[in-house]
């Protein structure tokens, strides 16, 4: 437990000093937010823009902190034999990668008070209806999106690669799932493909949360989905994970 | 005491590439044992398989009593590692990054100590990222004696050192022999095996060649060389009986009333023992 704490603080501390983990990661959604919050009008589909746009910054978020995140710096500590170090010693491996994880959550949950408070503050945005369910999908959005990190993590080889392919998976993912605007113009083609991503159906459970006041599960199907494709992640890498670096 | 690590006919393959074939060693509590080899001799291998990361084929082996293919808890609160390439953190400080390794065992040396030790100091709060390649190298080390390790698997600690900075490093090895410390290190260097280990295990294509002292090792061959030069042309003697074939020469050489130019006796270096047992002939014998 205390370890657990231990490396938390030090995982905290690590993410803040890196300025381009700190903003590509923690800035840059709040940006974009800002940005598409002045391009757009007062409406999407009938719901006001300032709603819809955080809600899908907020998904955005998710993937960038989680997905992202995590994939860079367990690949980049992996191939810099940081992670084959830490085996020698007797901290424990799960406790390890819970303690990356629970860094993770904190740093997403920081991002969700600051999205609601530049929306609230700066837009006028409204708050979610139902505050734990809010909270409920902060959590969900952390483990489902860290287990796809984690499982990308297992398959790109470099520390090279990994910024790259994570930025390549990222941004189109976030545009076809709505993150950025409406997507009901788009071409049917387009739309079949964010009919499989994770991200869609995150979406869809943040806005029952976030503007209907649903519960976290009052789309079963949604929720499987989003689940699932985090157990997927770690199926990968429960079979392909490595603690040594892939290259050399 | 039983020794703190036992090795006996250890066998490690890499698909058909035999990296050691039944190697067999001991290294008592105390005692710097140096593992000494041409690249790819199995040293790496070796080591790491004593550190839990690789599984053995064959073999057995015992790490302060314990087996390290299980690798257990026990075992590394025990053990400090080195590890041939490893980058630790950039964006912590020197101190940090001890702090942050000293909260991983149960009972901790004091940060500063090892600091001091390692001769790092003046670079207490900088940047790991600010610091030089010999400077990161004595990090490695710092980190690997933070746990108050009873052992401690060095492998290449001085690699890519200039020379002063290795024999600081020298100093901080025998620093810490004096404390108790048992080492496992690996080289290719012979003068730092003959410099620091107690006892040197020779390793050649995954076997070892020779095992003992470093001046056992030397005085194992019992040969001597006798160089000349005759006609402008260098010879070397190689003999077990020096003072007779020396007798010889020279009364030959009286009789015939020509000089010996350039003669010269002496016992082969390690240099000369290492690089005949790696296999490569380290001048034209006789
Ligand atoms: N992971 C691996 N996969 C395949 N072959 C390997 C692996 N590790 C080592 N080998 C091979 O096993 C042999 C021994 O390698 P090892 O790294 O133990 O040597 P070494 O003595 O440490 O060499 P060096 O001085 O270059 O560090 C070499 O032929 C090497 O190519
Ligand atoms: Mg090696």
């Amino acid at each position: 437990m205390t370890v657990l704490v231990h490396q938390l603080r030090f995982e905290q501390m690590t993410f803040w000093r890196s300025r381009e983990a700190a903003v590509f990661i923690f800035v840059f959604p709040l940006l974009l937010y800002a940005l598409l919050g002045s391009v757009y009008g007062d409406e999407i589909d009938g719901i006001p823009a300032e709603d819809v746009l955080l809600v899908g910054l907020f998904g955005y978020g998710a993937a960038t902190t989680a997905f992202g995140g995590l994939a860079i710096t367990l690949v980049i500590r992996r191939e810099a034999g940081a992670l084959k170090r830490l085996r020698a010693t007797p901290l424990p491996p799960p406790v390890y990668l819970l303690a990356v994880l629970l860094s993770t959550l904190t740093t997403f949950a920081l991002q969700s008070v600051a999205l609601l408070a530049l929306g609230g503050l700066g837009f006028g945005a409204s708050m979610p209806r139902n505050w734990l369910g809010f909270a409920g999908a902060v959590v969900l959005g952390v483990a489902s999106f860290a287990g796809l990190g984690f499982g990308a993590a297992s398959l790109i080889r470099s520390a090279e690669g990994v910024s790259a392919v994570v930025n390549v998976v990222i941004l189109p993912m976030a545009f076809l799932s709505g993150s950025f605007g409406p997507t009901t113009d788009f071409p049917a083609a387009l739309q079949a493909i964010a009919d499989v991503l994770p991200l869609t159906y995150f979406l869809d459970i943040v806005y029952g949360v976030y503007l209907g006041g649903d519960s976290l599960s009052a789309d079963p199907k949604a929720l499987a989905i989003v689940i699932a494709w985090g157990l997927a992640g770690l199926v990968v890498a429960l079979r392909r994970f490595g603690w040594t670096p892939r290259e050399r | 005491m039983a020794p703190a690590i036992v090795v006996s006919d250890l066998r490690k393959s890499y698909g058909r590439i035999e990296a050691l074939r039944g190697i067999s060693f001991e290294v008592a509590v105390g005692e710097v044992f140096g593992l000494l080899g041409p690249n790819g001799a199995g040293k790496t291998t070796t080591v790491e398989i004593l550190e839990g990361y690789r599984a053995r084929d064959g073999g057995t082996a015992s790490v302060l009593g314990h087996d390290p293919g299980t690798s257990p808890k026990a075992l590394r609160e025990r053990i400090g590692v080195v590890l041939q390439q490893s980058e630790p953190s950039p964006l912590l400080t020197v101190r940090e990054t001890h702090r942050l390794f000293a909260g991983y065992y149960s009972s901790p040396r004091d940060v500063d100590e090892v600091i001091a030790l390692v001769g790092l100091t003046e670079k207490r709060d900088a940047r790991v990222k600010s610091l030089s390649g010999g400077q990161k190298r004595r990090l490695d080390l710092g980190v690997a004696l933070v746990g108050n390790p009873e052992l401690v698997f060095l492998d290449e600690p001085t690699t890519g050192f200039d020379p002063a900075a290795r024999r600081a490093a020298w100093n901080m090895i025998r620093a810490l022999r004096s404390l108790g410390t048992t080492i496992l290190l690996t080289t290719h260097y012979l003068d730092e095996a003959q410099q620091l280990a107690d006892r040197v295990a020779v390793l050649r294509d995954g076997e070892i060649v020779r095992e003992g002292t470093p001046s056992e090792l030397i005085g194992d061959s019992g040969v001597t060389q006798i160089r000349y030069r005759r006609d402008g042309e260098s010879v070397v003697v190689e003999t077990t009986e020096p003072t007779r074939a020396l007798s010889e020469l020279t009364t030959a050489a009286l009789d015939a009333g020509h000089e010996l130019e350039h003669l010269e006796v002496r016992r082969p270096t390690l240099e000369d023992v290492y690089l005949e047992l790696v296999g490569e002939e380290p001048e034209t014998l006789e």
